[in-house]
């Protein structure tokens, strides 16, 4: 065939190269309805579930066990149960019907009937939904903070900078997982250089990341990953109530935490049951529910492929994380991971959970260049600031991020190298030169630093463990070094958790140690005129709309 | 006092290690049950028939080896005779024909299996190093995924792994046996270098969960490996 030119043209644009598959609900790749996907039914007796969504209790999974003994509030089950699921979704968006009064019905329902509520919904009613369904009051953001070397200065600069610029917090991982105590102290050291009060954290190994929670090396944690079949359970040598004891380490410590989930998962493992991707996340988000955990990041995370692969993939995605608000958690919805070569596409990911506003909005950003995000990249990074910031000031809606100027990111990120500088001295940790200093208060990506002898920062880090250092002692190093306002900060973050209220609901600090919470800054969305509004929020609004690139017509002079 | 030839000590130490792995394997029970082809059939439905290939030849129940010189590469149940490429493209044919002239380029040899059990590339890895007279063995996925493994390993560790088959070409096949030959003649050869690819989810991802589907399709629960003659 001759090839017609506008064909040939379009057939080369970026968003030809994503993948999409016609739907196999056989195999789960299906996202908000499978034929195989049970109806929503229960019978309680004497307060206990005795069938949930069709099946008996001696039938029951584990997951269903567990589910049906601790995650329904039973006392309303029956009654939600038998009510129609677009009543339940109608009231998600009458501003008539406040958040705590949906919350009596939706926190009753089986994962079938949650799943049913979600599909009564489209996309414009989902974002009505978390307008109100949000635990907290204002919208926040993370970022994902790491470099591709895993080199120390650049994460504390990087930490420091992304701080200044408004994540309520930032998780790193490593390139190497041997590296791990190390990123865990520079970012603990960025973050509180940049904004203190900023919560941080390392994904790891699970052992690991707990080890480096207890010792005052993060201030909390999210990687307790759940599956929605047993299979997937138990292929990682795990249980729901192994899951659940994790949960209850970081609270015996006064950890914030959160677990993990997203649909695609089970397809990807090859374990669906033929179910679609948002029951089985309906099963993740009620699993959270149970193991009595705060909160939960969901929205298909690092398997965004496979249900954008189908149709209504987006769309499943709001409606799991509009799911996990509605079941009284917080959510950090995703958005977290590169997963389209088009950039309007790329927008559209996150427009659902930006103009409804979440309790992070992502989770997370990339504070560093994609090639840099040892998560294999996220779907916005640090060339995306100023697009976000036209954005928030288009639509006057909070991203949780506003702009900041060159000569306070330089100032920020010389801080917090310095900082690590000391810190690296007074613990012994082969030394951090003044060369690598300035290096990382001008760095754009990890090519731009001097390079560190990797061999000795893996030992020194391993050694560092095997010390016993804690973040006692970076708050002694810090105030050997005089650097006194950073010690303060690590320390006020470690009497936090003594003291305990950021293990509230959607707990994030502001820059006065304030914790801003479910319980004290709880969604008070009443429809028009009510709730969060950026554009009535002067301080913010200020940072949004007041940046560089504006003219001032005024004054302006060609 | 004697010299001590440190050649000759790993070369007793490995006769005995086989010696050891001779008595263990003498297993009657174990292998009594070999899965004959009716219970095959009624524990999976969802399998298609395999294709008959002919560089691809079953040739019976894999046996052990006792050969200190061979590397026991198991491929996954739909490799070859359901499926025919990996996700950058590379034929069946051609990737096997790379690891196994890696591995000859070494001075060793290969041997290939099927594995049935199971389609997770760790633990048909794990089927082969049990196998495999030197004790190391590569798995390698039809989706192209490859592990190098080893006998004394847990099953979810391993030597070196390559998690993004979309980014294995002709090449790092080669290099997969290369180390595979180095590690079983004791070496501790560099890992083979991986690309990180940033768009490699987007691309790849989708595929990547339909091309395992049908490989898990294609697993018969129980079924013992077989050896394959590989014809190239």
């Amino acid at each position: 065939m001759k090839r017609q030119k506008r064909f040939e043209k379009l057939e080369q644009r970026p968003i030809n190269k994503d993948v999409i598959v016609k739907e196999w609900p056989e195999e789960g790749f299906v996202a908000m309805k499978s034929p195989n996907d049970p109806e929503p039914s229960i019978k309680v007796q004497d307060g206990v579930i005795v069938e949930m969504d069709g099946k008996k209790r001696e039938d029951f999974d584990l997951i269903d066990m567990y589910i049906a003994n601790y995650g329904i509030n039973i006392a309303n089950a029956e009654k939600v149960m038998a009510m129609d699921s677009t009543k339940i979704a109608k009231m998600l968006i009458d501003p008539n019907i406040s958040h705590k009064e949906v919350l009596k019905y939706t926190t009753a329902m089986t994962p079938a009937k949650g799943q049913d509520v979600i599909n009564q919904l489209d996309f414009g009613e989902m974002i009505m939904g978390a307008k109100k369904m949000r635990e907290r009051r204002k919208p926040a953001n993370q970022s994902h903070v790491t470099n591709y070397i895993d080199n120390p200065v650049e994460l504390a600069a990087d930490a420091a900078e992304a701080a200044l610029r408004g994540f309520a917090e930032e998780e790193t991982t490593t390139a190497v997982s041997r590296d791990a105590p190390f990123n865990a102290l520079s970012v603990l050291v960025g973050s509180q250089t940049g904004r203190p009060g900023v919560l941080h954290q390392c994904s790891v190994d699970e052992a690991t990341e707990l080890q480096l929670g207890m010792r005052g090396l993060t201030s909390y944690a999210e990687t307790i990953s759940v599956y929605g079949t047993d299979r997937s359970f138990t292929d990682g040598d795990d249980t729901p109530w192994s899951k659940g004891f994790l949960a209850s380490c970081y609270a015996s410590r006064g950890i914030k935490m959160r677990f993990t989930s997203g649909s695609g998962s089970e397809v990807l493992m090859g374990y669906p049951e033929g179910k679609s991707m948002l029951y089985l996340e309906a099963r993740c988000i009620l699993l959270a529910k149970a193991s009595g955990v705060q909160g939960l990041q969901n929205g298909s995370l690092s398997c965004i492929s496979i249900p954008t692969a189908v149709p209504n993939g987006l769309r499943e995605v709001l409606g799991e994380n509009l799911l996990c608000m509605m079941y009284d958690l917080e959510s950090a919805t995703g958005s977290d991971q590169s997963f389209s070569h088009s950039s309007m596409r790329r927008t559209w990911r996150f427009m659902g959970q930006f103009i409804g506003g979440t309790d992070f909005i992502c989770s997370g950003y990339g504070a560093e260049p994609n090639p840099d995000n040892t998560f294999a990249g996220s779907n916005e990074d640090v060339y995306d600031y100023d697009d976000i910031h036209f954005l928030s000031r288009d639509y006057g809606q909070s991203f949780g991020i506003h702009s900041i100027k060159e000569e306070e990111a330089i100032n920020v990120r010389r801080k917090a190298a310095k900082a690590l500088q000391v810190v690296f001295k007074g613990l012994g940790l082969p030394s951090i030169t003044d060369e690598e200093v300035e290096a990382a208060t001008y760095a754009d990506v990890h090519e731009d630093m001097p390079k560190r002898d990797k061999v000795a920062d893996m030992k020194a880090a391993q050694d560092m463990m095997d010390r016993g250092i804690t973040a006692v002692d970076v708050i002694k190093a810090l105030a050997d070094g005089d650097v006194n306002d950073v010690a303060e900060a690590i320390l006020n973050l470690q009497k936090q958790k003594v003291v305990g209220d950021y293990l509230q609901t959607s707990a994030i600090f502001d820059e006065n140690w304030h914790v801003e919470s479910a319980v004290n800054e709880g969604n008070d969305y009443m429809g028009p005129g009510t709730g969060y509004r950026l554009y009535d929020d002067p301080d913010e609004w200020k940072k949004v709309t007041d940046i560089p690139q504006v003219i001032d017509p005024e004054h302006f002079d060609m | 006092m004697t010299d001590i030839d440190e050649n000759l000590v790993r070369k007793i130490v490995r006769e005995v290690l086989s010696q050891t792995q001779t008595d263990q394997s003498i297993d009657f029970q174990k292998k009594a049950p070999a899965v004959t082809d009716a219970e095959n059939t009624s524990s999976n439905e969802s399998a298609v028939p395999e294709n008959n290939v002919d560089w691809f030849q079953p040739v019976g129940l894999a046996q052990p080896g006792y050969s200190k010189d061979e590397i026991v590469i198991a491929v996954a149940p739909a490799y070859a005779t359901v499926l025919t490429k990996t996700e950058s493209g590379v034929s069946h044919k051609e990737a096997l024909r790379q690891v196994i002239a890696g591995i000859e380029e070494e001075g060793l040899k290969a041997r290939v299996i099927k594995a049935y059990d199971t389609s997770d590339v760790s633990f048909m890895a794990v089927e082969a190093d049990h196998l495999s007279g030197s004790g190391i063995s590569i798995g390698i996925q039809s989706k192209g995924t490859v592990i190098i493994h080893q006998k004394d390993q847990e099953a979810l560790n391993n030597l070196e792994l390559f998690p993004e088959a979309p980014v294995i070409d002709e090449k790092m096949f080669r290099q997969i046996g290369k180390n595979a030959a180095r590690y079983a003649k004791g070496d501790s050869p560099e890992p083979v270098s991986q690309p990180n690819d940033q768009m490699a989810r987007p691309n790849f991802q989708a595929i990547s969960a339909i091309l395992h589907i049908r490989e898990t399709h294609q697993v018969v629960a129980g079924k013992s490996a077989e050896e394959i003659k590989v014809t190239l």
